[in-house]
């Protein structure tokens, strides 16, 4: 895996709240039985009409709007437990999810993916949205290891425990370090009920 | 240290734990189907790693699977494909596979309980989100992504952050035709769909006592629904006597041992959670949604709210609803019973009972679809095949079927389905397709009229 640390990039934005992961990428693309190529999807019933044809109102779509941030409203992955909303997203060229509030399962996907959400406040992430939307080339700079995103004068701090911090920057995943385990999970079973 | 029914399940499974990080869980159960598991045991073979403990992974094909002719080979190729690699992949590791056909085949969440598999204290996932289903044993229960699922392939344990608790109390008597299915709904319409992010819940009361286990599994599947890992019910006589005897159920002295140790799995008097909420049983009624989460939901005779949100605002856009309307009259040519929410044998007995003697609308497409084989026999064994058919309605095989629409089972554009799933996300049921969630028995009254009507108001004939 990648290591990551910090990067600046400008940023689309997605202000819609409670963004699903089958709007992320809907099920009937669920089939392909490895990790590569979701991104081509992606938003898929968003991206493109009904007829095949490009909606040039969807943000993705705007020649305006660059970047490897996705900002987007409340609630952002919720629904399905689906990895490939996070495998299509980091295909597509996302590495940071912005938002003020992110879904458990997707938050977790995201990270053994090595895509970073961060989560700021409401206020932030209005002004952010409303700096991109007024500039497309507003610069958004994200320090990984200060755990800060800053844009123009706007500088907030994010949370993220410790141990995935390291994942990140180190690139690491789990299962090494339940590998790397395996003994003690032993030891357990030796003593557990089921 | 006073303790919930949460913390003793979970302090019972960890293995260790990291200083200022996630703890090591030992997962008991792992459930795979053939969607999310593919890329999982790739990673396996990549990484030249073995599955740890094969014998505790139960693999069964349904979300990708036909619900008609079954006994044919798969017509798309990449739902065969998928279901190929299942075969392989559990053949080569040695995994216990419930493949299409199989008597034990069927929805992931129906197949584990009727089998005995989930047991309570346990801790249980699956490549689903809809795992919280097994919550309702008292056991942990949650989806993950696929790269835990190779996780717990690798090591049977899972690196997580121990969640906050909640609990939602609902005392009091439930309605006349109100059913789990409102419970549920009413419960996320009124606290939202992000309420239970990063918390498990637990449902207490009298009136998650008194419920069926497959009433609580009604319940407990949709706990994600509010952003919730899963939801757990503590278990009674109810869940032992619903476990007893089933094929993968402790037997003779080893279930005693075993109720026994489950009887200590309830919460302390005075544990503390950290969210609390209180519901009056006298409150809810048979409910529905209108909108593009299972959050936007209404009693049956309330009129679809009117306040300015943009979000609200882009959801009717989509469904082609009105502020402040009814739902009452709204024409539906679909109707979906099935899914893991309701496809247990009492969703199929109070939907035979509701259109017993009745005819189905004409412009009504129903689909019910049963959870299992075993939900297929039992209702073949109670008749209601028969009460079905004469009524004008044809079973289907069972699977996943319409509630994500992988398969050929779709709602067609602009259609609107009364489902009794558990998602009315935009395009869940098909491109373009308008889910309405609502109980088996909403459903049932739906495909009946070939409108939405009010369950509680006697069908008067139309002048």
């Amino acid at each position: 895996m990648s290591t990551f640390n910090t990067f600046k990039s400008t940023a689309y934005p997605l202000p819609v709240e409670n963004i699903d992961t089958d709007q992320i990428i809907p099920a009937r693309f669920l089939k392909a039985t490895n990790r590569e190529g979701f991104g081509e999807n992606l938003f898929r019933d968003w991206r493109f009409r009904k007829d095949g044809s490009v909606n040039s109102e969807f943000v993705l779509n705007q020649e305006k709007y660059s970047g490897s941030i996705l900002v987007a409203g409340h609630n952002f992955g919720c629904g399905s437990s689906r990895e490939h909303a996070a495998w299509a997203l980091k295909d597509f060229g996302f590495n940071v999810i912005v938002s003020s509030f992110f879904a458990d399962i997707f938050k977790g996907n995201a990270l053994n993916n090595h895509v970073l959400p961060i989560q700021v406040s409401p206020e932030f992430l209005t002004k952010l949205l409303q700096s991109i939307q007024k500039n497309p080339n507003t610069q958004i700079e994200v320090n990984l290891e200060a755990q800060t995103i800053a844009f123009e004068d706007e500088k907030a701090s994010f949370e993220i425990n410790s141990y995935k911090k390291m994942c990140l920057q180190k690139g690491y995943d789990d299962i090494d370090f339940l590998v790397s385990n395996l003994s003690k999970i032993e030891a357990f079973e030796q003593q557990h009920i089921y | 240290m006073k303790k919930t029914l949460f913390d003793k399940v979970w302090d019972t499974h960890v293995v260790d734990s990291i200083p200022d990080g996630p703890q090591i869980l030992y997962i008991d159960k792992h459930l795979i189907h053939e969607v999310t598991s593919p890329q999982a045991f790739n990673e396996l073979k990549k990484r030249n790693i073995p599955v740890f403990r094969p014998q505790q992974i139960v693999a069964t094909a349904d979300h990708n699977t036909p619900t008609e002719n079954q006994h044919l080979p798969v017509k798309d190729e990449l739902s065969r494909n998928q279901l190929q690699q299942l075969q392989q992949n559990c053949d080569e590791h040695n995994i216990e596979l419930y493949a299409l056909g199989h008597q034990y085949n069927g929805i992931v969440h129906v197949m584990a309980p009727e089998l005995g598999i989930t047991q309570p204290g346990m801790t249980l996932v699956c490549g689903d989100s809809h795992t919280s289903t097994h919550g309702a044993f008292g056991a942990i229960a949650f989806g993950i992504g696929t790269s835990q699922v190779a996780q717990v392939f690798a090591s049977q344990s899972l690196l997580l952050t121990k969640p906050k608790k909640m609990r939602i109390t609902v005392n009091g008597s439930l309605q006349k035709n109100v059913l789990p299915k409102d419970v549920i709904l009413y419960i996320i319409s009124q606290l939202g769909t992000d309420s239970g992010t990063e918390h498990f819940i637990e449902f207490a009361g009298d009136v998650f006592e008194n419920m069926s286990m497959e009433g609580r599994m009604t319940v407990c599947n949709m706990s994600i629904e509010m952003g919730a890992r899963g939801g757990m019910i503590a278990p009674d006589e109810t869940t032992f006597n619903y476990i007893k005897g089933r094929k993968f159920a402790p037997k003779g002295t080893d279930f005693d041992t075993k109720v026994a140790y489950w009887k200590t799995l309830q919460s302390d008097a005075g544990a503390e959670f950290d969210k609390e909420y209180f519901f009056d049983a006298a409150d809810i009624s048979p409910m529905i949604t209108f909108g593009t989460n299972p959050g936007m939901g209404i009693s049956l005779n309330e009129h679809i709210p009117s306040k300015n949100d943009a979000n609200l605002e882009k959801s009717l856009q989509y469904m082609n609803f009105e502020k402040g309307a009814s739902l009452i009259g709204q024409k539906v040519n679909y109707v979906f019973i099935g899914s893991c929410t309701n496809s247990r044998i009492e969703d199929f007995r109070v939907a035979a009972n509701y259109v017993k003697g009745k005819q189905k609308a004409p412009n009504i497409n129903a689909w019910l679809v049963p959870g299992s084989q075993l939900v297929v026999k039992q209702i073949e064994e109670e008749g209601l095949d028969k009460i079905f058919e004469a009524a004008g309605f044809k079973l289907r095989q069972p699977g996943c079927s319409a509630c994500l629409a992988m398969n050929d089972d779709k709602i067609p554009d602009g259609e609107y389905c009364v489902s009794t799933s558990n998602r009315n996300f935009e395009g869940r049921q098909g491109q373009g397709s308008r889910t309405l969630l609502a109980s088996p028995l909403v459903a049932a009254a739906t495909a009946i009229a070939g409108k939405i009507v009010d369950v509680n108001v006697p069908i008067l004939e139309e002048v």
